[in-house]
């Protein structure tokens, strides 16, 4: 090529600055269509096209590339490919799974390592579903597999066919590709299921309808289940400075909640919080199943420094994903840590386009990239009538702590609960360092029926007081931090102590303990009622002017703060024993 | 077929840019002769059809636009790497500046690196042991992270490093396998020599590898100083089976000299001027940290950065510590008191300690009292702004006690002497005396086994002599 032809016959490499390289003069390809770059096949994406250059977005390093290397398309946007043999698993953002590369590469990641995202190899013991003559519709499902000891894996139609069924395989051992179904849609044409399908990743899953958020997902987390509630289906956001918990929030969550299947995507994070999450995930037995928490999870590692564009991705590889096991009816969460990341591969990006930059050098379409993310959450009845869920969880970075930046700012837009960490309470140790004036949850509506029906009026009496208890507290403070607390009056003065005590002994959680690592909801509500209790009695003998200095010393504030470690989980009958001590003790004051 | 290209189209900055130019690789390596003779080198940093950006790594000074003769050098940045480098001093670009002649290259490797697969990753759980109270006990380093200390002009981050490096070592039983990779970026010359003399005191010189950038030396050399450092490491730790030790210093320097870089490429500035792809050009060095499966070798990394007018979030200690693994924050008033190390307790912390302490490591209470104290330190902080207020007469009794314990954690507990190795046990113990100066009602993040076993409720037993612990710690035994 010398550069005087107009259209080369070829496309080829005109510009490259960083991961973003241009081609000059062509009309082949389409927005956001997948294609190979150099001759070592680098991935790529179409991000912008007009009649002069089209900008081609790399997903691996581009050291080395010459202007005249040779573009390839494929045809088609950037996909997944979705099958079984997803679920504990480990793969980059762009679903290149990370244990087979090792394979090839070894230690480091070379860059245009050609490997399958699934295994086609592995043969999956699959249960056919349907008939010779049945009518299927996208979305429905035509065999199953064993994928884990605990998930079983759904083979559906792809949501774009449909059409009546002309043959099928016997249930038996078959590989990836292998067609085990074939219909024949309207028009006449043969359509082949296989074990497998593929999905652009920038594209929501179809569903049939979208349900309201009236189902809790339990946490056992008590900060996040009796204050904050999230729903299944729901967006959360966890923004906080570096070393406030979003990672450890985002591991307790991962491991604790009651979704059944995880995806933790590691985006633009510490390549050794991935590894933690591996050894741990393995280590770690759910009660539920009694198996190892690897086969409910899926891992997206695509850390801080590999490529930039391949972090972008990463959020909608993992989204993809969680969408296709709920469309199986799955209740799925996606753990994202972390979105702030994500949103400077934005700027990033955006930058090398040399984009007109709106606040602090954020693109202005951040806003709109972070709704369509979040709005890819919900709980839904699938096209197979089942129900399903995805619930995302993202952690937020902001600049500096602060909750003003853009990122912060939109998702919480977008977000309906707002878990804001805080540095203060992360420097006393105090974790989950979650700050119960900044933060919210807009489900405490939705969830209020379903909180009733199944632990009674009790839990949202005792949470709503509590919040108040902890309002009147901080109030409190303000007057304490300019004059002491020596001169507020005693009812005053059981307010604050009281306040301690639900910070202590509730709200503070230890995930290295073994029962208060999760904490189920019966033991929450009955914790709220002990420290309530306390209360309300020793409000009475405060009121019959007996000084709080005597209830202090009774020591029962300090009972309170170790209960969560004194009552086992599974005793939980320890709490009328704990009461009737409160009871007694404070008996013993008035006489 | 080698080609010179002729002089150059346009000269910005650092950069320059040629016409004409056939077969450029992106970051491909070019050599720059002028016409007195001298040699420069530079990089590919842009490629437009045939037209080239080039970052000269040694400035542009008095470069016209037709004095020069370029060549492309077909291949991209590599450093020449051996065992003999041990002992070495190099120059920001990776060149021998020490006047022993080129390095004999048994391998040669690209200054950028290649990112390392999560899955080979072997999570780090060994801690070192560095001897200093607070940095054992409440910020454990873990063989395999990157510390990094945010100190301000004028703090003492210098010798702690040198502390570190000189106590960790003795720690270390496989002495042999122990090195020092030393990046300066942007430090001054005072600085760099007082490195050396403290290695070559210390008997660590010939262990030492050194990569020099002095504050006067060309910025864009400085924005391979880090990459050329970590190279060098990576390749002693993962190919040599040796537990490095990265100490790079100053990371603001190097900051700043990318959004000089950077801004002279004419690239859309992020916060602070400083480019949008600060994070993850920050984190394509502290991710070289690490351990990986099929080696016995670690890469630990002590970046020091200095925090302009000591404000924790300036974009570069923010960024910073969303990468790395914790860090270490000194504070002015602690080092305006007098008092070495003056480590800033509560911002600080080490994210992987809590893997690498306790039972098999270092005691089965470190957990526990590390969270005793870090939140009684708390409450410190509390009672001192409330006694700013209302005066430390009109204290409550306990608040009076946090006072009290406050005080001794500074003077017993962070205020340690430049040459003191304080073992695990004796810090441990130590916090427990402190702890014990506090109703035993007040710590609650202790069970009461453990209170039971190390609370000292006998008040004629907490003494305080000297910061050396030695008469106190038989004491504690019982």
């Amino acid at each position: 090529m010398n550069g005087s032809v107009n259209l080369p016959v070829n496309d080829v490499i005109y510009g490259i600055n960083g991961p973003v390289v241009t081609v000059r003069d062509t009309r082949t390809f389409s927005m956001m269509e997948m294609v190979y770059v150099g001759e070592s096949r680098l991935v790529g994406e179409v991000i912008g096209i007009n009649d002069k250059m089209t900008t081609i977005q790399v997903y691996e390093e581009t050291t080395g590339l010459k202007p005249g290397d040779p573009i390839v398309g494929t045809g088609s946007p950037m996909n997944v490919l979705l099958g079984p043999g997803i679920i504990d698993n480990i793969f980059d953002g762009i679903e290149r799974p990370l244990k087979a590369i090792e394979e090839i590469s070894g230690s480091f990641i070379s860059r245009g390592a050609a490997v399958s995202s699934l295994d086609l190899n592995r043969y999956w013991n699959v249960k056919i579903k349907v008939k010779v003559g049945d009518v299927l519709e996208g979305g429905q499902i035509y065999a199953t597999c064993p994928e884990t000891a605990i998930i079983e894996h759904r083979f559906i139609v792809p949501p774009t066919l449909s059409g009546t069924v002309t043959s099928v395989q016997p249930n038996g051992k078959y590989k990836l590709m292998d067609t085990i179904v074939t219909i024949k849609d309207e028009k006449g044409v043969e359509h082949e299921l296989t074990l497998c399908q593929k999905w652009p990743i920038r594209n929501a899953r179809p569903c049939k309808e979208r349900l309201p958020a009236t189902i809790p997902l339990i946490t056992g987390q008590r900060v996040m289940d009796t204050m904050f509630p999230i729903a299944k289906g729901g967006t959360a956001a966890i923004p906080g400075g570096f070393g406030t918990g979003k990672t450890m929030n985002q591991h307790q969550l991962a491991k604790w909640c009651d979704a059944d299947i995880i995806v933790y995507v590691g985006c633009g994070e510490r390549g050794n919080e991935m590894s933690q999450v591996l050894d741990e995930f393995s280590e770690l037995i759910d009660p539920k199943s009694n198996r190892p928490m690897t086969d409910r999870t899926v891992l997206i590692a695509n850390t801080s420094n590999m490529p930039v564009a391949a972090r972008e991705a990463s959020i909608y590889t993992g989204l993809t994903l969680a969408e296709y096991y709920r469309d199986m009816g799955y209740h799925v969460a996606i753990m994202a840590d972390s979105t702030s990341r994500w949103a400077e591969a934005l700027r990033e990006i955006s930058g090398r386009l040399e984009e007109m930059p709106a606040e602090e050098g954020f693109p202005a379409y951040l806003p709109s990239r972070l709704s369509e993310f979040y709005e890819r959450a919900g709980r839904v009845e699938t096209l197979c009538g089942s129900e399903g869920s995805v619930t995302i969880i993202g952690a937020v970075s902001p600049q500096g702590s602060d909750f003003s930046e853009p990122v912060t700012q939109n998702t919480k837009r977008f977000t309906r609960c707002f878990w804001a960490l805080d540095k203060s309470l992360a420097y006393a140790r105090h974790y989950p360092a979650i700050n119960w004036m900044n933060s919210y949850s807009e489900y405490f509506t939705d969830l209020d029926a379903w909180y009733r029906e199944n632990l009674g009026d009790d839990f949202i009496k005792y949470r709503n007081k509590i919040t108040s208890l902890l309002h009147e507290e901080s109030n409190l403070m303000e007057i304490v931090k300019l004059i002491g607390s020596d001169v507020l009056p005693d009812d005053q003065k059981l307010v604050i102590e009281t306040a301690k005590a639900i910070r202590v002994g509730f709200l503070q959680q230890n995930a290295f303990h073994k029962d208060d690592t999760f904490v189920p909801l019966e033991k929450q509500k009955l914790m709220m009622k002990a420290i309530l209790h306390l209360y309300n009695k020793s409000k009475r003998i405060i009121a019959a002017a007996i000084p709080i200095s005597g209830i202090t010393q009774t020591g029962l504030f300090e009972r309170l703060a170790k209960m969560k470690y004194d009552i086992p989980n599974d005793k939980l009958e320890m709490f009328d024993q704990l009461i009737a001590d409160i009871d007694s003790s404070l008996a013993k004051l008035t006489n | 077929m080698i080609i010179d290209y002729v002089g150059v189209k346009e000269i910005n900055g650092s950069l320059i840019v040629l016409d004409n130019v056939e077969g450029a690789s992106y970051e491909e390596m070019v050599d720059i002769r002028l016409d007195n003779g001298t040699y420069r080198h530079g990089r590919i940093v842009q490629i437009e059809g045939k037209r080239i950006v080039v970052q000269v790594f040694e400035g542009t000074k008095s470069i016209s636009l037709d004095n020069t003769r370029t060549r492309l050098k077909a291949k991209p940045m590599e450093l020449a790497l051996s065992p003999e480098i041990m002992g070495r001093v190099f120059s920001g670009a990776g060149v021998p500046i020490d006047g022993l002649g080129d390095v004999y290259p048994v391998k040669k490797a690209n200054i950028n690196g290649t990112p390392m697969n999560p899955v080979s990753r072997i999570y780090p759980r060994n801690y070192i042991n560095t001897g200093i109270s607070t940095i054992d006990t409440l910020m454990t380093l873990i063989r395999g992270q990157k510390l990094p200390i945010f100190s301000g002009s004028g703090m003492k981050h210098n010798e702690l490093a040198v502390q570190i490096v000189r106590q960790a070592k003795i720690s270390d039983d496989e002495d042999n396998n122990f090195c020092v990779v030393f990046a300066a970026m942007g430090v001054k010359n005072d600085v760099a020599d007082y490195f050396r003399r403290s290695f070559d005191q210390s008997g660590v010189l010939s262990r030492v590898v050194m990569f020099l950038n002095l504050a006067n030396d060309p910025i864009i050399e400085r924005t391979l100083t880090p990459r050329c450092a970590l190279t060098a490491a990576e390749y002693l730790a993962f190919e040599c089976n040796m537990h490095v030790l990265v100490i790079m210093t100053d990371m603001t320097s190097y900051a700043e000299a990318l959004r000089e870089f950077s801004s002279s490429k004419g690239e859309i500035p992020g916060r602070k001027g400083f480019p949008g792809y600060l994070y993850s050009d920050l984190a394509s060095l502290y991710e070289r940290a690490g351990m990986v499966k099929g080696s016995t070798g670690s890469v630990t990394q002590i970046p020091i950065l200095t925090m302009p007018n000591d404000d924790i979030t300036h974009p570069v200690p923010d960024l910073t510590g969303y990468i790395t693994e914790g860090q270490i924050v000194l504070d002015r008033a602690l080092e305006g008191a007098g008092f070495y190390p003056p480590v800033s307790v509560l911002p600080s912390l080490s994210r992987l300690m809590k893997d690498g302490i306790g039972e098999g490591y270092t005691r089965a209470d470190h957990q526990a009292l590390a969270n005793q104290l870090f939140a009684s330190y708390a409450r410190v902080q509390d009672a001192r702004s409330l006694a700013s207020v209302i005066g430390e007469e009109e204290l409550s009794p306990v608040d009076k006690k946090y006072m009290q314990f406050g005080k001794l954690f500074e003077q017993y507990f962070v205020n340690q002497g430049y040459d003191e190795n304080r073992t695990i046990e004796q810090s441990l113990d130590l916090g427990w005396k402190l702890l014990s100066t506090l109703p035993r009602t007040e710590l609650d993040r202790v069970d009461d086994t453990l209170l039971d076993r190390y609370y000292i409720s006998d008040p004629e037993r907490i003494v305080f002599d000297g910061s050396d612990g030695e008469e106190n710690k038989n004491e504690d035994e019982d």
